[in-house]
């Protein structure tokens, strides 16, 4: 390399940054069109529930204890906040559940008792327990990267399923799904 | 009433794009010449247009105008007026209306302003700039329309981010944001140039201005945001190759490229292909790093997930876009001639090394930013993290900043490396001084090691251009060179002895409680409440005191909760010293003391412990005054050739008019 650079660069050369173009661009269609991959999913599935003890956040409500999920039966842990706009969208949808018999558990994350309060009068209660995490410690420990996420537990308190963002109408059967394996 | 005039305004600038587009092609053929007399003024008013529109959503912002979507989504009437205007563009709509604001009326500004390359040229670049222009105008018309009203109107709106209420950050993004679009110009002007074939010096002294405006704004905004999640996030680290900072970080290495090969073209007529390429990457980076910052394919967070709907659009641009001009590139490139030869020991040889150092960081850079992504596709997770960025980094840095120290002192086309190597000892004899006094110290890790060895020797090698020189008439171009090659020797001072030494310590301590943190004394004395106007906040006093008989100086961090929407930040307290900062940091009450619940009821009893965050972080301010002398040395630069420009306009209409009067 005494006299640099070559007169002209080699042809291939001039083609190499389409090249690596094009290699980025199938790159992210891939990515894009994986939107099931986009979750943060929480490192605890297929694990132990963490184990807590919630105190109630409404008045004649118990709290969550991590101890009443192991009762043998598959229960849902639902993430939720008054504050939070995609959690009156699921509420329906929570509704339909709880009617079906699936007995659904509350962890209400840094909440007053008033908003709690007036948000379940407008959208629906279909909480058993509701603990109150008002300093979101639990759902740290939970994995949960934000709210409205649910989980479905077994009856032995094994996380099977983490469900991330508003459950949808369409969600249900695979929620339902979820659960009947849980039971066996 | 607003929301509408802006809708219109915005509708009425793309039709101008389109128009430009039109009348910038038509003009380049022999019979549609006439056309492109319109050109000029159309990228004007398109300019203005797209200025109106944004001045619109501030006013609907600045108001909170709730039937406007944006607004209630985004925005709060609770909020200072300051972050209400800065809610304007801190949202995705919002941001991308800056984006063609920017690129509007930098439009114009060219064709206002740009008088020197044949007009050929200039019609290809407007009509350049116009087509991309009309891609962003589609996307935001079609996929995310900032004025969209509600219905019903709600009581009140969402709220904006607590973490993104701090005045640093509102002004953050457009400068940012001036940066990345900035440089669409020096890609308008390397399709122009490719499309009529004219690349020369005048083509380099004609976009050198801009990509210098460009990366200016590039480096403040970098320097910005990197002090911002420093003392914003609380976690005491200054970068962490988090993909929204490689997004910046890879423009800015582009720039950084495109910037000396420019200076290579104008003053060498050299490395002309090279040239044209890197104008049409740096923009591509811009592109790219928004696109994989605002797509969500890279953030995983779905409280910020976007629809792949949005991304597919801007990925269709993309393509369009980059895919275009390299195609262009490809089949053009060719029929460019390299231009003048040199030697390999000589400034542009020198500036090529530095070149392709910079692009091998580049990309480093973009493979690790996409390096989750590939591995998604093949199944696995993973995040990179520094214990890739750094050594692979330096790994190209260390050698390019060791011939940046050689290289201002070349002569053009040929040189001896023995003519400059006497300049070079005392440099040298600091690199060696530097390594033997931290052999000495000891345990300092291999990076911070070369780094604060080649830091020093860099800082006084950079300044040996100004050597022998008649200092009042040293041009100003040389006086922003050495300045910002001094402020790269000061960042990287400050980068490394942040990482050799700093001390870090996390207490739970009692109220009245001393600790000690590096030379620091640091006593907790309350624990206090606070309220602001849209939060509130438990915050500590804390007295520190520098050795033993410093003086004793209060420090306060907080402890803040916003409620709309609810968020809990940590306001760090920063101390700052001519030898570096004290960095304080307000956790909880510690968990051992009792009910949670009422802790914040008996705050100030002193039953409690509270934990307390504290790092001593030698020299870490000389990172962004580095990062602003960089910038210095690039305003003196492009003020430089902005004034060497504006003289040789104004002798030449001397001469026109003296010939004028003669001829009479």
């Amino acid at each position: 390399m005494s006299d640099t650079p070559p007169h002209r660069a080699p042809r291939w050369a001039i083609w190499l940054p389409l090249v690596l173009f094009l290699g980025f661009f199938a790159l992210v269609m891939i990515g894009l069109y994986r939107p099931a991959d986009r979750n943060v999913a929480s490192a605890l599935v297929g694990k132990e529930m963490p184990r807590f003890d919630l105190p109630p956040a409404l008045p004649g409500r118990p709290g969550l204890d991590s101890k009443v999920l192991a009762n043998g039966k598959p229960h849902l842990v639902n993430v939720f906040a008054s504050w939070c706009v995609p959690c009156r969208v699921e509420a329906p949808q929570l509704g339909e559940l709880a009617k079906a018999g699936v007995p659904i558990e509350g962890i209400s994350v840094r909440d007053t008792t008033e908003n709690l309060q007036g948000f379940l009068e407008e959208n629906g209660d279909p909480f058993q327990r509701i603990g109150a995490d008002d300093d979101g410690k639990v759902q740290l420990a939970l994995g949960s990267s934000g709210v409205p996420e649910t989980y479905v537990v077994d009856g032995k308190g094994k996380i099977v399923y983490q469900h991330i963002g508003e459950i949808r109408p369409e969600h249900l059967g695979l929620l339902l799904g979820k659960l009947q394996e849980a039971q066996q | 009433m607003m929301a509408e005039i802006g809708l219109a305004a915005l509708w009425l600038a793309a039709a101008l794009a389109g128009l430009q587009l039109a009348a910038g092609s038509l003009g380049l053929t022999t019979r549609g010449a006439a056309l492109g007399e319109a050109v000029r003024p159309v990228a004007v008013v398109q300019g203005l247009l797209a200025l109106l529109a944004f001045a619109c959503l501030i006013y609907v912002f600045s108001v909170t105008d709730l039937s406007v979507k944006l607004v209630a989504l985004n925005s709060h009437s609770m909020k200072p007026l300051v972050y209400k205007i800065a809610g304007a563009w801190g949202n995705h709509e919002g941001s991308m209306l800056l984006w063609v604001t920017v690129m509007g009326m930098a439009g114009g500004f060219v064709a206002l302003v740009e008088r020197r390359l044949p007009e050929r040229t200039m019609l290809a670049t407007l009509a350049g700039q116009a087509f991309v222009s009309l891609g962003f105008y589609a996307f935001l018309l079609f996929a995310s329309n900032p004025f969209e009203r509600l219905s019903p109107v709600p009581v009140e709106g969402n709220g904006l981010n607590p973490l993104l209420q701090d005045l640093g950050l509102a002004f953050h993004p457009p400068t940012l944001y001036l940066g990345y679009v900035g440089l669409s110009i020096a890609f308008s002007f390397a399709i122009g140039a490719l499309i009529t074939r004219e690349v020369g010096p005048a083509f380099a002294r004609a976009m050198r201005p801009w990509v210098l405006g460009a990366w200016i704004f590039l480096t403040v905004g970098i320097a910005a945001g990197s002090y911002w999640a420093y003392y914003e996030l609380g976690w005491g680290g200054w970068w962490f190759w988090d993909p929204v900072e490689n997004a910046s970080l890879m423009p800015w290495l582009a720039a950084t490229a495109l910037l000396h090969s420019c200076s290579v073209l104008a003053s060498r007529n050299a490395l002309r292909a090279w040239t044209v390429m890197l104008g049409v990457v740096a923009f591509s980076m811009s592109m790219i790093g928004t696109f994989l910052v605002r797509s969500g394919i890279l953030t995983s967070v779905h409280a910020f997930a976007v629809d792949p709907q949005r991304g597919t659009f801007i990925l269709a641009l993309l393509a369009i876009y980059i895919g275009g001009a390299l195609i262009l590139f490809g089949l053009r490139a060719s029929s460019v001639t390299e231009g003048e030869r040199f030697a390999l020991v000589s400034r542009e040889g020198a500036l090529v090394f530095n070149n392709v150092m910079l692009s091998a960081i580049l990309g480093i850079v973009l493979f690790g930013t996409l390096y989750p992504l590939v591995a998604e596709t093949f199944g696995a997770k993973v995040s990179v993290g520094p214990p890739y960025f750094n050594p692979m980094g330096a790994l190209f840095a260390v050698p390019m900043l060791v011939v940046l120290a050689v290289g201002p002192l070349l002569r053009w086309r040929r040189d001896r490396f023995a003519r400059v190597s006497k300049n070079l000892v005392i440099p040298a004899m600091l690199v060696a001084a530097a390594a033997i006094g931290l052999l000495v110290i000891g345990s300092v890790a291999l990076l911070p090691f070369l780094g604060l060895a080649v830091a020093l020797g860099l800082a006084w090698a950079s300044l040996l251009p100004l050597k022998g020189r008649n200092l009042r008439r040293t041009p100003l171009p040389i006086w922003g060179m050495v300045t910002a090659h001094f402020g790269i020797a000061v960042a990287l001072f400050g980068m490394s002895s942040e990482s050799a030494f700093s001390i870090e310590k996390l207490v739970a301590v009692k109220i009245g409680e001393v600790t000690q943190v590096g030379p620091w004394g640091v006593k907790l004395d309350t624990v206090e409440p606070v309220a602001g106007p849209n939060w509130t906040a438990l915050e500590a006093r804390l007295l520190v005191r520098y050795g033993a008989d410093g003086k004793v100086t209060r420090m306060l961090p907080q402890s803040r909760s916003f409620w709309a929407p609810p968020q809990q930040t940590s306001e760090s307290a920063l101390l700052t010293r001519w030898n570096g900062q004290l960095y304080a940091v307000l956790g909880g009450e510690a968990p051992a003391a009792g009910n949670k619940d009422e802790a914040k009821s008996d705050a100030g009893s002193d039953q409690g412990r509270w934990q307390l965050r504290l790092w001593w972080k030698p020299f870490v301010p000389l990172i962004w005054l580095g990062g602003l002398l960089i910038a210095l040395g690039g305003a003196l630069a492009l003020a430089g050739h902005v004034l060497a420009d504006l003289r040789r306009i104004n002798l030449r209409s001397k001469i026109a008019y003296r010939r004028e009067r003669q001829g009479r």
